[in-house]
């Protein structure tokens, strides 16, 4: 099988059963759209879930019938990191998602409309509710790792916290144990761009047939911002001119403006990204705190997880900084947990875990040896 | 089981099966590893180099990519969080020998040190006759490109240790090969070319 060369089509979950949400909600029903790449083993030891970021989806690897390859595929596939030729790797969109998973835009069974700003809101533990709900349908026992990064790693420390039976490993990357001051201001300006847009309607501007296209993407820009690091800005457009010479008026007259409002305009047309998601996420990012219930002190709240752990963060990210992994790492050795901690030297600061990167790479790739070799272990210790 | 040096098979024997140890400057962490099989202890390693980080995780061994000059030992683990504290051939290239020296005996109960001998008789011969800055086997480095910031002898150490309070409760010399001669049983600061060390507080 060459690399890549298989087209993915994403299933769906259907569930009956309500989800009790952490906000007190109840969601009668919902469905989750999952992608799976390789196969599951006989004893189903073999399963790796990945949990997406703010602005991602179920495509984490191949490609899917557009020929668009998943966003995490330079580290899932065959004969990568996480080789799908050994491990049977799932990835669900995020309940309140809008890639297919029930999120705003899908119909509210209970009024026939779509449900917008009336979606419940949502945490990373209703994800992990959920995505549980998927395990047991899959016929998984346990994971053989939960892996994520930025928000997908919180929601990878989650599981670990909630479900500690349910996974052997635990890749928590460029993430954080919850969001600092800073990290919710920008989440907060963002909202407030697409809030205050004329288009957003309070939220329904399907109904209004619009879309608040100038608000997503004033919140994309300013997300995007916290993405890089300065010194990659700097090297990457410094203080370019798109004209010769400056022409004095409002617009994109440094090439560092007009590359902001392309990924602004990309994320809120031709992606598509729904607005209402997009203030859900955030939401959930902000609320998202463990250890607020184990009178927060992060020790505690990890007592009981039983998964070994990799942390990795990147030395120029300043969203969720290696100061904020050590915490993590720190909270698991008091602990006396099974960890290790990789910081990797990157300019490309939070991006850094999507790009390639050797020393990443030689650090996943060794970590999930040990993932792999435990699969192993316990096949051969069935057979005895 | 795979051939470890005689340098680490002295440290084997001043540990007990079982107990926690820290290994500090842990490389691919070929000491841990022997020390889990053939001890049973438990523990953590702490590299710095990212390359060698990758081959200790290789190995299967829980080690966490850390700066040894940034106190980060004190930050991550509470005192007397492990029985041993390991560090071969490493106390010479950080920032601050002395404070670390403090900081493994903090997070440690005891600690088990190595490094080259600054005293052996050919760096003094160097010297004298040649009057420039030793290069040997041990010490292949010139004085502008060495990572070697803090040679001392075994005498320096020994001194340092005392101005601690710190008790040396095990010492023995090597040379290159990582042997053991009776020469450097009678001489060890001329003779012995690697120092090691099971040093720990004072009780008083």
């Amino acid at each position: 099988m060459s690399e890549n060369s298989t087209v993915t089509t994403p299933q769906f979950l259907k569930v009956d059963s309500p989800l009790n949400m952490v906000s007190g909600a109840v969601l009668p029903e919902y469905e989750l759209i999952y992608e799976t790449y390789g196969e599951l083993n006989a004893d189903a030891s073999n399963a790796i879930l990945i949990c997406h970021a703010l602005s991602g989806d179920h495509h984490v690897a191949g490609v899917d019938k557009d020929g668009k390859p998943g966003w995490w595929s330079g580290y899932i596939g065959p004969g990568k990191p996480v080789d799908t030729d050994e491990f049977f790797v799932v990835c669900s969109n995020n309940l309140g998602g809008c890639r297919g998973s029930t999120g705003p835009t899908s119909i509210n069974p209970d009024t026939g409309k779509v449900y917008g700003p009336d979606f419940p809101m949502v945490t990373c533990r209703d994800w992990v509710n959920s995505q549980n709900e998927l395990r047991k349908h899959l016929g998984i026992d346990q994971w053989a790792a939960l892996i994520g990064g930025s928000m997908g790693g919180m929601q990878v420390l989650q599981w670990a916290i909630d479900y500690p039976d349910k996974l052997r490993h635990a890749l928590v990357i460029a993430a954080a144990p919850k969001l600092s001051a800073q990290n919710i201001a920008f989440n907060e300006v963002a909202r407030q761009a697409i809030m205050s847009d004329p288009d957003f309607h309070d939220g329904r501007y399907i109904e209004n047939n619009t879309t608040p296209k100038q608000g997503l993407g004033l919140a994309r820009m300013l997300g995007h911002l916290t993405y890089l690091s300065d010194d990659m800005m700097g090297t990457k457009f410094g203080r370019e001119l798109r004209e010769d010479k400056l022409q004095y008026n409002y617009g994109a007259e440094f090439q560092v403006e007009s590359y902001l409002r392309y990924q602004g305009e990309k994320f809120a047309t031709k992606q598509n990204f729904d607005a209402n998601t997009y203030l859900l996420m955030t939401k959930a990012l902000d609320y998202f705190d463990p250890a607020a219930d184990f009178d927060h002190d992060l020790t505690k709240t990890l007592a009981n997880a039983t998964a070994k752990f990799l942390v990795v963060s990147f030395t120029t990210d300043w969203r969720f900084s290696p100061e904020r992994s050590h915490e993590i790492v720190k909270a698991l050795l008091d602990n006396d947990a099974n960890v290790s901690y990789a910081e990797i030297e990157s300019k490309h600061g939070h991006d850094a875990f999507l790009l390639p990167n050797e020393h990443y790479e030689g650090v996943f790739r060794a970590y999930m040896q040990r993932v792999k070799s435990e699969i192993h272990t316990s096949e051969n210790g069935d057979q005895s | 089981m795979s051939s470890i040096s005689p340098e680490f098979k002295l440290i084997s024997d001043w540990i007990k099966p079982n107990s926690r140890v820290l290994d500090l400057g842990c490389g691919d962490a070929k000491l841990l590893k022997h020390l889990i099989d053939t001890h049973k202890i438990t523990g953590y390693g702490m590299e710095l180099d990212s390359n060698k980080n990758i081959e200790a995780m290789e190995a299967g061994i829980n080690v966490i990519q850390s700066n040894l000059n940034n106190h980060d030992i004190c930050h991550y683990f509470d005192e007397d969080s492990f029985d041993y504290v390991i560090m071969t051939q490493a106390l010479q290239v950080v920032t601050r020998p002395d404070e670390l020296l403090d900081d493994m005996l903090t997070v440690g109960k005891q600690s088990i040190i190595t490094f080259p001998n600054f005293g052996h008789w050919r760096m003094r011969a160097q010297l004298i006759f040649k009057g420039r800055m030793p290069e040997t086997d041990t010490l292949p480095y010139h004085w502008y490109d060495t990572p070697n910031i803090h040679m001392c002898t075994f005498n320096d150490f020994e001194d340092l240790c005392e101005e601690k309070g710190i008790e040396v409760v095990e010492r023995a010399v090597v040379n290159s090969e990582h042997r053991s001669t009776l020469g450097m049983k009678i001489a060890p600061n001329w003779l012995g070319e690697v120092a090691l060390y099971k040093v720990q507080k004072k009780t008083s």
